[in-house]
């Protein structure tokens, strides 16, 4: 067997940058993922240090990515979860949708998109990170607090709305009629339900299937039929995340938590992967032009998201200052507006390059935003970690 | 004494109850088993202060130290209150059937009408078991039903 030294020093080198990179956004708990996208803008063509070896690796390395992250995003969700949610903050959740989605339908239109790049911008500028707001609020002790479960439902909702969004994404991007994206529409909400009444009834007898005692065992069992579903989703054009999700939501109860457990190392890795593929993939000299036009977005849908928040936290009764830290809590945007990206893909250039700026922007400052507001001025200073001694 | 439930989306649960100080507590029981414990703040009610956070590990200590032990004592007195209710202690013998499989499999609510409400393993108490937990030899159930049922039960487990 050959071994490529390029390919392993390369890639050696890149993996160590970034933990340097994570380490460094953690100790200022925030997220990594802008930092791993500066790194791949960095890395690309035009950029300081090109990585022509790891680049295949790079590029297949994110499609495993994007398929894990949704995977195990499924795996989070429980049906019960999704049920109280759905109950008691629909309303929330469509004003959400409502607030966050149009600025970036109408900046689309403004920036002359197609109807697919409308549709991705709208999907970009609406969806919050729950994988950054969930660690966030964890660090900043908010977990307890009144206005976190509405905050959360909000969450659970738009991830699952993502699962109607992603197929019909898909189709419209890869230039289909609209009869054919209502059609992949109908038959991804159909698989979804198939998936949760599946998980509902025989979720255990799906969970006994796959599980196996040992660890080992256990992720090869559950990444091989992810895999297989996957690939089988991407060949009907559905997409491979939305495949992926599916199998995650089929999942449930003891084997589903395992799974979580095993997979989510191999999930940041290759979410890492995926973040530098979609930095290398942007030229570093289109960033500047569309700056502006990111930025604005960022504040204003910033405010909305702000708004969204605001109404969620109030209906639950909570106070001015809960609804303002539930508000501020949603604003960053991370890894789902990047998957929403990688699904549009090539033929979008500037869509592209407005999209990494914007979450550069906004996962480093919706983290910042949502630490100093409402924070408690007259607490001592706590590190993010558990290291500080509880007296 | 009310404890209120909410759910907690992606997270776990938050349980909220009041003392009788008055003084509002938090416990969040995350899905990783971990435990965030807070009081909340006269100024601001919607906001927790003085979190701290317990693994699972820490939070079983604490819970054995906050009166897991008692619970068989507290079982006794809830009998006293009830007329026709007793508790009773049934050891699984080395070399009975149920040793090693769960304690679903014994059907025991079933077939005596009798409650497995914990079971004292050593120094340890499992309020409150599911169904999966698996039984070892030297454990002490602890059963609530009538004295037939309990009866019934040590029949049972005793083979």
């Amino acid at each position: 067997m050959h071994i490529s030294v390029a390919l392993l020093l390369e890639l050696g080198i890149i993996l160590a940058s970034l933990s340097l990179l994570g380490t460094l956004a953690r100790r200022y708990a925030l997220s990594p993922i802008p930092l791993y996208l500066l790194a791949g803008l960095a890395l690309g063509e035009g950029g300081v240090a090109p990585v022509p070896a790891a680049g295949s690796f790079v590029e297949t390395g994110a499609g495993i990515g994007v398929v894990l992250l949704l995977l195990v995003l499924g795996l989070e969700f429980t049906v019960p979860e999704f049920t109280v949610s759905l109950r008691r903050h629909l309303p929330s959740a469509w004003v959400d949708l409502v607030l966050n989605a149009t600025p970036g339908a109408v900046a689309g239109w403004l920036f002359g998109l197609d109807a697919g790049g409308i549709l991705a911008l709208a999907g970009v500028t609406y969806i919050s990170s729950s994988g950054i707001v969930a660690r966030l609020l964890g660090d900043l002790r908010r977990m307890s607090n009144r206005e976190t479960p509405a905050v959360l439902s909000v969450l659970v909702l738009e991830d699952f709305a993502m699962a109607a969004y992603l197929p019909l994404l898909a189709v419209v991007a890869a230039g289909g009629t609209w009869q054919q994206a209502l059609l992949g529409v109908l038959l991804a909400l159909a698989a979804v339900v198939a998936a949760l009444t599946m998980s509902y009834w025989w979720g255990h007898h799906l969970g006994r299937l796959l599980s196996h005692p040992d660890a080992e065992q256990l992720l090869l069992r559950v990444l091989g039929v992810t895999l297989v579903v996957a690939a089988l989703a991407e060949a009907v054009h559905v997409s491979a995340a939305v495949g992926a999700f599916l199998v995650g939501l089929s999942l449930t109860g003891e084997a589903a938590d395992r799974a979580r457990k095993v997979l989510s190392p191999l999930r940041d890795l290759f979410a890492a992967v995926f973040f530098l593929a979609i930095g290398l993939s942007i030229p570093p000299n289109s960033l500047l032009p569309v700056l502006p036009v990111a930025l604005l977005l960022a504040v204003v849908t910033a405010a909305t998201k702000v708004a969204s928040g605001w109404y969620a936290a109030r209906r639950e009764g909570v106070g001015r200052r809960g609804r303002l830290r539930a508000g501020t809590a949603l604003i960053a945007r991370g890894e789902f507006s990047i998957v929403i990206i990688g699904l549009v893909g090539t033929g979008h250039d500037r869509l592209g390059a407005l999209v990494a700026a914007y979450v550069l922007l906004l996962a480093v400052a919706g983290p910042v935003i949502t630490r100093f507001t409402g924070s408690r001025p007259s607490d001592p200073k706590r590190s993010p970690r558990r290291s500080t001694p509880v007296s | 004494m009310d404890v209120n439930e909410v759910l907690l989306p992606g997270v776990g649960l938050l349980y909220e109850f009041v003392n009788l100080e008055g003084d509002k507590v938090g416990v969040v029981a995350r899905r990783s088993g971990d435990f965030e414990l807070a009081v909340y703040g006269e100024g601001d009610p919607d906001q927790a202060r003085a979190v701290f956070r317990l693994t699972g590990e820490e939070a079983d200590v604490l819970a054995g130290i906050l009166g897991a032990p008692r619970i068989a004592e507290r079982f006794a007195d809830l009998t006293k209150e009830v007329p026709g209710l007793s508790a009773g202690q049934v050891e699984v013998l080395a070399g009975t059937p149920y040793v090693g499989r769960p304690l679903g499999e014994s059907r025991a609510r079933t077939r005596t009408g009798a409650s497995i409400v914990a079971i004292v393993r050593g120094e340890d108490v499992i309020p409150s078991p599911g169904p999966e937990k698996v039984l070892c030899a030297g454990d002490v159930l602890v059963v609530i039903g009538t004295r037939e049922g309990i009866a019934a039960v040590e029949q049972l487990v005793r083979g």
